[in-house]
């Protein structure tokens, strides 16, 4: 590890002077995956500000919606009452991630800012244009069994590793975020890019923003939800394909639906497409197919990976005939 | 920077960089968490913070100033006395090498604290239950980040059901 000072800033605004005024500081929260990437030398702050201080409170809304400060710990958002009552599929998710020992220390905002788990990004020997810019992909013709199916680019095949994004992007999560220039919010779906030619870069935050909080908006059937994940172990791996989802139907119709893909993307992947192909028709196997193969339409596959993109196509259409229960 | 340490103050004087893990074992000799991964992977480094377990080696000890840290050095209360769950793993062979076993042994206390409080896990059935049935598909899930590379976790589950069974929740 490169040496660092560690500075505990009293809240946001003096995080983000702080951050301003130093130079190459990081935000620390649960370190679960910061403090790896510093060991490993990808990535080496030379400054830490611990931000694990700052607002852990998780407020209900008489709406129906829910504000969770960025601090808060995985499991405690997993295990708060009003999560599970009203947004089952955010506790389902996070709970199908890590371990009981990394649920404990990972925040809210770590884990939506967590780096990718691409083997060729923590090897300094290997070429890596996320880790260094330009060198080049060693992952494209390499072992890509966890990479990316969908919206990858020449340049990056990495995926976005995080479970708890998945169902924060079928959500319509709005993340709020601090910064030099005031406070704005952005939709957690728009939060993290596509690599394109800057896969080194992960989200479009600004220099020195600061994510405060994570907003849900009242969802009338987020109670229908499921988050089925695929992975090489029965538990504590990353994902292979998951998949959030969440089925309004009505008379045997689908009348809303939200669906999000990990492990798939460069980015947690909402599922606009196969959203759009189902609304308006029959709960049906068939319906459900059509839609995978909508959303799937774009999908392409590496040496180790291709068996991703049908296990994509199952998955989402075994989840929502779960979802849909008897009206299927 | 200050701590409680098994219940006894400490100041220790380190590097921003040093890890609670290399802390504890280098800075204070507590040698009972081990190095197994040292990237959160296997859990041998399993301590308590405020009751609460965390993989040590992924923790910067800076961040952990002024909070209640057990290891398993602790887990009994101190002296030569076992923790039901210590002797449990002896009674069922929950161990071989013994390297995974300070871990495990932490990971567990705090797991069925856990349990004890309601915090669901990926298979627990319904989210709204007010209580949760440690079976075994539960307990496995639930010490899935703690790896035992000599195969004993039939031996670790069986000691800390009878655990479970005999201080229930």
């Amino acid at each position: 590890m490169t040496p660092f000072t560690y500075a505990r800033p009293a809240d946001p605004a003096a995080a983000i002077r702080a951050s301003a005024d130093a130079s190459q500081a990081r935000y620390l929260g649960g370190g679960t995956n910061l403090v790896d990437l510093m060991r490993e030398r990808v990535e080496r702050p030379k400054t830490l500000l611990d931000v694990t201080r700052f607002s852990h409170a998780i407020e209900a809304r008489a709406d129906g919606g829910l504000m969770i400060g960025a601090a808060a710990t995985n499991t405690a958002v997993a295990a708060d009452r009003t999560v599970r009552e009203r947004f089952p599929l955010l506790s389902r998710a996070i709970l199908a991630g890590a371990s009981g020992q990394i649920r404990n220390m990972a925040t809210m905002a770590g884990n939506i800012l967590q780096r990718t788990r691409c083997t060729y990004f923590y090897d300094e020997a290997s070429r890596c244009n996320k880790r260094e810019p330009g060198t080049g992909c060693d992952a494209i013709d390499g072992i890509n069994r966890i990479h990316a199916i969908l919206g990858a680019s020449p340049s990056c095949v990495a995926t976005h590793p995080s479970d708890m994004c998945v169902a924060l992007a079928a959500l319509d999560a709005i993340v709020h975020v601090e910064g030099p220039d005031g406070a704005r919010s952005i939709p957690l779906v728009e939060l993290h890019r596509l690599p394109g030619g800057h896969p080194d870069i992960d989200t479009v935050l600004r220099p020195h923003e600061l994510i405060t909080a994570v907003e849900l908006p009242a969802l009338p059937f987020a109670r229908r939800a499921a988050y089925r994940k695929v992975r090489d172990r029965a538990s504590y791996a990353f994902a292979l394909v998951s998949v959030a989802a969440m089925l309004d139907v009505d008379g045997g119709r689908v009348r809303d639906v939200r669906i999000a893909l990990g492990g798939v993307a460069h980015k947690p992947w909402r599922a606009f497409a196969a959203e759009a192909a189902l609304r308006g028709q029959p709960a049906t196997e068939a319906s459900f197919a059509e839609a995978a193969a909508a959303e799937l339409a774009e999908a392409a596959g590496l040496r180790d990976n291709a068996f991703k993109i049908e296990l994509a196509r199952r998955v989402i259409v075994a989840t929502l005939y779960d979802l849909a229960g008897d009206a299927a | 920077m200050h701590y409680l340490i098994n219940d006894k103050p400490v100041d220790v004087l380190a590097d921003p960089r040093t890890s609670l893990l290399d802390m504890l074992r280098d800075h204070l000799g507590l040698m009972g968490a081990k190095k197994g991964c040292n990237q959160g992977a296997c859990g041998a480094c399993t301590v308590l913070v405020d009751g609460e377990r965390i993989n040590a080696c992924l923790a910067l000890a800076v961040q952990y100033e002024g909070r209640a840290i057990t290891t398993v050095e602790g887990l009994s209360g101190g002296g030569d006395a076992l923790h039901p769950l210590q002797e449990g793993f002896i009674e069922h062979d929950g161990f071989q090498c013994g390297y995974c076993t300070p871990g495990q042994l932490c990971s567990a206390v705090a797991m069925l604290d856990e349990v004890a409080r309601g915090v669901p896990s990926a298979v627990t059935a319904d989210l709204d239950a007010s209580s949760i049935d440690l079976g075994s598909d539960e307990l496995r899930e639930r010490m899935s980040g703690n790896l035992c590379r000599c195969g004993a976790y039939n031996g670790i589950a069986a000691a800390i059901t009878e655990l479970h069974t005999k201080v229930p929740a």
